[in-house]
């Protein structure tokens, strides 16, 4: 167990290429309870979601979610969050864990259109159920239709027993569902599903395969990708941007970097030589310092060493060869598409 | 898991065995068990000095990186060449066929000022 911004969190349970793998080929679960949630609710819900977020809530159906960002007004990110539409007047937020209570923070200092806003992690433990055959475990829990969420979709229904909000939603690559209920119920809801797994082969997965699953499928991380001093476009995330919804916070920022042009971007790469890039290595080009790693690892589906990077904007292409500084040595690498992984549909 | 009782041990979970003042240094049972999949191992060439509490490799899992230190003084010798095409093997074999290097001893005496065998094991035992 490790300490993560005051959670006990399994790293490992079986092995991290071993729940790694067992997510992409069967099914793994992730206790993710320390994620956080917030809720908006009022007649003009909808106006402060869409003021505080980057993404056009107002494309949300009711069921729907979708992936967002919280900006400051300087446009860097306060978080990246998923909003779900639970009513016209109702938003369900899930927000990261280290970041909750400045989200909160942040949302009630923006609101106003007199909406409750009410920071609800309290009142939610959340459980990720990830992989090809998660759908079938989780069929056997549930007497709701999860053929018919699609993806970024949810429901709410009874699930092993208890009253959860079901979202087809992961942070794996894989198909997978996100189901939330209340803490009390937790553990039960646990234990039912590693019950119903078995015969699929399910193993409870940590923060290290988490890790590795969502690199190979370059999803952002907090304090990695993202953070106060990168904006979307930055980061490669100009698709949950929607300029033309009208002002939100950090709206004129991401004006202003348009105009003057941007002048680095995150880049996926492969390692080339012998080594392993992590977080915080320096990229050079042509021998002089280009940029950082903001993630590296073994990518346990792809037998390859890779990472994500910032580098100059004109540097971050395809096909560009770049060293990290390994210990004082330049391993030579080179930027590649990303996702480094994306599965079968 | 045992401990060999030939072998003497480090704090940092480092073990070694020293015979005809040639000690084989490698990373014990607990710290490939912390560590997790190990990946890559990084190792000093033969000639290189090695100085005792000082760094002289790493090892990676998937998940970190962690500094080897040196138990003892002296000149690397050999270093174990299966452990870059296999790395897993020191998941495995730890204490045998995984070594990592061997060093020519300049001080014997830092040796012997190392943990015994049920000294480590009382000491990772509380340390877990």
């Amino acid at each position: 167990m490790v300490d993560f911004g005051g959670w006990d969190m399994p790293v490992q349970y079986s092995g991290i290429v071993d729940e790694h793998n067992t997510v992409r080929t069967a099914v793994g679960l992730f206790d993710v309870s320390h994620m956080g949630e917030i809720e908006i609710r009022g007649p003009e819900a909808l106006k402060l979601v869409e003021h505080v977020s980057t993404n056009a809530a107002s494309k949300l159906a009711i069921g729907q979610a979708h992936y967002s960002g919280l900006l400051y007004e300087h446009g860097g990110f306060v978080d990246d969050i998923l909003v779900h539409k639970v009513a016209d007047d109702s938003y369900f937020l899930c927000v990261n864990a280290s970041n909750q209570d400045k989200d909160f923070e942040h949302i009630r200092a923006h609101n106003k259109f007199d909406c409750e806003v009410e920071f609800a992690s309290p009142r939610y433990a959340q459980i990720a159920i990830q992989g090809p055959k998660a759908i079938d475990v989780a069929a056997k829990l549930t007497a709701v239709d999860l053929n018919a969420i699609r993806y970024y979709w949810f429901a709410d229904g009874e699930f092993a027993g208890v009253p959860a909000r079901i979202a087809r939603t992961g942070y794996t690559g894989e198909d997978g569902f996100e189901v939330y209920v209340a803490p009390e119920a937790a553990v039960a809801v646990w234990n039912a599903i590693m019950e119903a797994g078995t015969p699929f082969g399910i193993k409870p997965c940590g923060l290290g395969a988490r890790n590795t699953l969502r690199l190979e499928a370059a999803m952002s991380l907090y304090g990695h990708e993202i953070g106060a001093s990168i904006t979307p476009f930055d980061a490669k995330l100009g698709w949950i941007v929607k300029m033309d919804k009208g002002d939100f916070v950090g709206r004129d920022a991401l004006v202003k970097q348009r105009e003057r042009g941007l002048t680095r971007a995150l880049a996926g790469f492969e390692m080339r030589g012998r080594g392993i890039a992590r977080d915080g290595y320096e990229v050079t080009i042509d021998g002089a310092a280009a940029g950082w790693v903001t993630s590296g690892s073994p990518a346990p589906t792809l037998s390859r060493n890779i990472g994500l990077c910032y580098l100059p904007v004109d540097r971050a292409r395809v096909g560009e060869k770049i060293g990290i500084l390994i210990r004082n040595q330049t391993v030579e690498a080179e930027v590649v598409p990303t996702p480094f992984y994306r599965r079968s549909k | 898991m045992s401990y060999p009782e030939n072998y003497r041990y480090t704090k940092e979970h480092e073990w070694v065995s020293l015979a005809d003042g040639i000690a084989t240094i490698g990373i014990t049972h607990h710290a490939q068990e912390e560590l997790g999949d190990i990946v890559y191992v990084d190792l000093p060439k033969a000639g290189t000095a090695v100085e005792k509490s000082k760094t002289f490799g790493s090892v990676e899992s998937v998940k970190a990186v962690s500094d080897i230190y040196a138990p003892v003084s002296g000149e690397v010798t050999e270093a174990n060449e299966l452990l870059a095409a296999s790395p897993e093997k020191l998941n495995e074999d730890p204490h045998g066929a995984a070594w990592l290097i061997r060093v020519k001893v300049s001080n014997p005496d830092e040796f012997s000022h190392l943990m015994p065998a049920a000294e480590y094991q009382t000491y990772v035992g509380a340390e877990s």
